[in-house]
């Protein structure tokens, strides 16, 4: 695999971060997802060289890799934005107006569920049930959870997360 | 861990040496750290209590923590326990209330009765005596809340590992199996499949190499007492995991959880680790020879692999689609060895079986159903919360004994069981006691236990159309009827729910789930259609007024509600105008405004605004 720095010379940082995650999954049996798993949480995301190297690395097929990839939804091929909020879109988090929360933050960030904002500030997700049931609607922020959420509450999150970027 | 006496010197050493909550040494505090009791503040609530004692300069208190009560709309909750006294239980406890609970305690002696929860104004009582608490039984949630799940001495204080230590030195895996099958246990997973057969199966399946699968995929959105158990009490299931290890014949275990929940990650991986040091996982466990050990695989967001081979596949590193069985997995399951797939809940039953025996166990419930089963109680009820108890037991025990009934004054509709593989019981049927069976026959299902409680203002098409979102987004498109079927179903319930529904809706509906039902491949196609045609059975007429008056009853559906002002209500102040985001709202002040139906989007600020009650959507 070729540099993708622009040096030209080294071996990427990134890659040599990927030997160490496969060095220490290589004994285990099934060991493509672990390893997707901490290469995603070291590089935020999985773009198509790091797929093909850990291709090769594991030695299975590239289309093996991708299939896995693009089966399971908490993987991604596209970079996410510095603060991932996700909302529940869970039956106890639906009945309780989960729906009204989202629609009011793809209204105040100006994206859609899935996109990041144009700054890569925010990425907004719908995901299935944190297990918070009981303080239905829920969302959470990269791994903060908050819960009994009113559409009113929306902004005072938004704003919460925009300060720590200064 | 070498031996049985070995086991019980070191529960001795643990209870003499233990302060506070397991055995009354020292004054301790607790604050109860699920992932919800995090989630509303708990972590500061410790940060206060610590630093209050720091403050106060108090050093005969022990500040310690726990997982979930299961009293999910008190949180955060912190127990104070005081030897000789009554534990105290204290809800909704913020960082300020923390630290008054802590001086009036600890420096003037003194409980906070108005803060209390098992208070009756004057004096404490048991917590088990609150309303919330008296109907339940706890088996699998014994120790969930009660001791702190990252210490393994106190889960072996409470007997915790007696029952792998029973297992291992005094009965053969056969006679494991066989009190199993007298227990009467069922599958907590969603199946209802009797636990000792399917041990049984992966007994007498020859192989040299055999696997035990934790499932912990916990998919059903709106259940969380996988998630409670592996924070609060992960020790049970590792146990579980040994004997099931021990009565098959296998020595390698795997749990697979949900990447959604880190902090049960987090206590499975000490508690694993834990348990390796003390030798009850490892090499010749108890000394009796038997070699088991476990693995930790995370999912990555896919609900199909909730089911069973699914997720074998996705353990051996592939996409987690389904295969048809048989085989089943007891006969070629991970790796094509015979493999036994058991819920969280289930497991957690275990030791509490061997330990007490079938007939302990099989004394509870009901003629098929035995044992406790574990709810989530969520939607709109007062009390939400993860609550154990009996089969057998009533809906309306559930909802307005232990869930002290709905919110608002608002009128009970339905309650929804199984998930998106379910359907829903209506108010006629509040008496009709939970079972297995019972849920089957009116068309629901059992499922892991959620259950979402459902009031007038829910409209049950649009439930339907929202599952079948669900089903739909998560099919995973192996097989046509339900990549096809359900995508089919969501846009006729689409269509419905806009008002744009014409008479022949109904039949294709029925029509495209018995298609679905009979030739889908896994259990997710199958029982896909289950909320359609349940809702259609019960609630048929709500499904009419979409399609013929085009109406949405619960005024849920947008296209379907239309705001207007009462004019005898509206005193003309304007705050609903001054709101309107589109300024659909016009009239002149002191006298009744009106909504200009064209412009409104029925975004409902104006009905949030009124104080009059003048708005109201039909
Ligand atoms: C679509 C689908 C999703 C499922 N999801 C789960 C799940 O999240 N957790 C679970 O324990 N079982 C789930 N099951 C049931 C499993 O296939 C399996 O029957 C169960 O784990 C067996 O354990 P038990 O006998 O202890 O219940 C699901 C089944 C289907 C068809
Ligand atoms: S449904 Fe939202 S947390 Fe469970």
């Amino acid at each position: 695999m070729s540099c993708q720095c622009e040096c030209g010379t080294c071996k990427s940082p990134q890659f040599e971060l990927i030997d160490r995650i496969v060095e220490t999954h290589k004994d285990e049996q099934g060991a493509l997802i672990p390893v997707l798993h901490a290469a995603q949480e070291a590089l935020g995301y999985l773009p198509e060289d790091v797929q093909a190297y850990i291709a090769e690395k594991l030695n299975v097929p590239l289309s093996e890799v991708y299939g896995v990839v693009s089966f399971y939804s908490l993987f991604s091929i596209v970079p996410k934005g510095k603060y991932k909020i996700s909302v529940c879109l869970g039956t106890a988090c639906y009945v309780k107006g989960a729906g009204e929360v989202m629609a009011e933050f793809e209204k105040q960030l100006g994206v859609k569920v899935g996109q990041t904002t144009e700054d890569g500030h925010f990425t907004l997700e719908g995901c299935r049930c944190l297990g918070c049931c009981g303080l239905a609607p829920v969302l959470v922020v990269n791994d903060n959870i908050h819960g009994r959420l009113t559409t009113n509450d929306v902004s005072d999150i938004i704003n919460k997360y925009k300060e720590i970027k200064q | 861990m070498r031996s049985v006496d070995e086991l019980k010197a070191l529960k001795e050493k643990v209870l003499k040496e233990m302060s506070g909550r397991v055995d009354n040494n020292m004054p301790t505090i607790t604050v109860h750290m699920g992932t919800c009791g995090i989630a509303n503040g708990a972590k500061d609530v410790l940060t206060a209590v610590v630093d209050e004692i720091k403050n106060k300069s108090l050093t005969n208190v022990t500040v310690a923590q726990t997982g979930c009560p299961g009293i999910c709309y008190e949180e955060p909750v912190v127990t104070v326990a005081i030897p000789g006294q009554m534990p105290f239980f204290y809800g909704k406890v913020s960082p300020e209330k923390a630290k008054k609970i802590v001086t009036e305690h600890f420096v003037n002696n003194k409980s906070v009765q108005d803060w209390l929860l098992n208070s009756d104004g004057n004096s404490t009582k048991e917590i088990s005596a609150i309303n919330y608490f008296k109907p339940q039984k706890k088996v699998a949630l014994t120790s969930c809340g009660a001791i702190n799940p990252e210490i393994i001495e106190e889960y072996i204080a409470v007997d915790g590992y007696f029952a792998l230590a029973k297992a291992l030195t005094e009965m053969t895996p056969l006679q494991v199996i066989d009190t199993m099958s007298k227990s009467g246990l069922r599958g907590r997973g969603g199946g209802g499949f009797p636990t000792g057969r399917k041990w049984e199966f992966a007994y007498n399946s020859k192989g040299d190499q055999k696997y035990v699968v934790c499932n912990a995929d916990e998919g059903d959105p709106g259940a969380f007492m996988d998630r409670s158990v592996l924070e609060g009490t992960p020790h049970a299931v590792i146990e579980a995991m040994a004997i099931a290890g021990y009565a098959i014949g296998a020595n390698q275990g795997y749990v697979y959880v949900r990447a959604e929940y880190p902090v049960a990650v987090a206590n499975l991986k000490t508690a694993i680790n834990q348990a390796r040091e003390m030798g009850f996982l490892g090499k010749n466990i108890f000394g009796k020879g038997f070699d088991f050990d476990l693995d930790i695989r995370l999912g990555a967001g896919a609900f199909v692999c909730g089911e069973e081979t699914a997720l074998l596949a996705s353990i051996e590193g592939k996409r987690g689609e389904p295969r048809p069985r048989p085989p089943f997995p007891a006969v070629s399951g991970l790796w094509g060895k015979p493999t036994i797939i058991n819920n969280v809940e289930t497991l957690a039953n275990v030791p509490h079986i061997i330990r007490n025996g079938a007939e302990w166990f099989s004394a509870m419930g009901t003629e098929k159903s035995k044992g406790t089963k574990v709810f989530a109680l969520a939607g709109k009820i007062n009390n939400t919360g993860l609550i154990e108890v009996p089969m057998g037991t009533t809906l309306r025990t559930i909802i307005y004994d232990i869930g002290g009934g709905i919110p608002n004054g608002k009128k009970f509709k339905a309650a929804q069981t199984g998930g998106p593989s379910g359907g829903c019981i209506p108010a006629e049927f509040l008496d009709m006691e939970i079972d297995y069976d019972n849920l089957i026959a009116m068309g629901s299902m059992m499922g892991s236990g959620g259950m979402i409680v459902m009031d007038e203002d829910t409209c049950m098409v649009d439930i339907a159309r929202f599952f079948l979102e669900f089903t739909q987004e998560e099919s995973c498109g192996k097989c046509p009827p339900c990549r096809i079927g359900t995508k089919r179903m969501l846009e006729i319930l689409t269509k419905i729910t806009e008002g744009k529904g014409t008479h022949e809706d109904i039949e294709n509906l029925e029509i495209l789930a018995k298609t679905i039902k009979n030739t889908a491949l896994c259990g997710l196609g199958q029982t896909s259609p289950n909320p359609v045609l349940s809702t259609l059975k019960y609630f048929r007429h709500e499904y009419e007024a979409h399609i013929y008056d085009k109406k949405c009853p619960s005024g849920v559906c947008k296209k379907l509600v239309n705001y207007s002002i009462i004019a005898e209500k509206c005193i003309g102040c304007g705050l609903c105008a001054r709101n309107c985001p589109v300024d659909a709202i016009s009239g002149e002040v002191k006298k009744p405004y009106t909504i200009d139906a064209e412009k409104c989007i029925k975004c409902g600020v104006c009905i949030e605004k009124c104080k009059f009650g003048a708005v109201v959507k039909k």
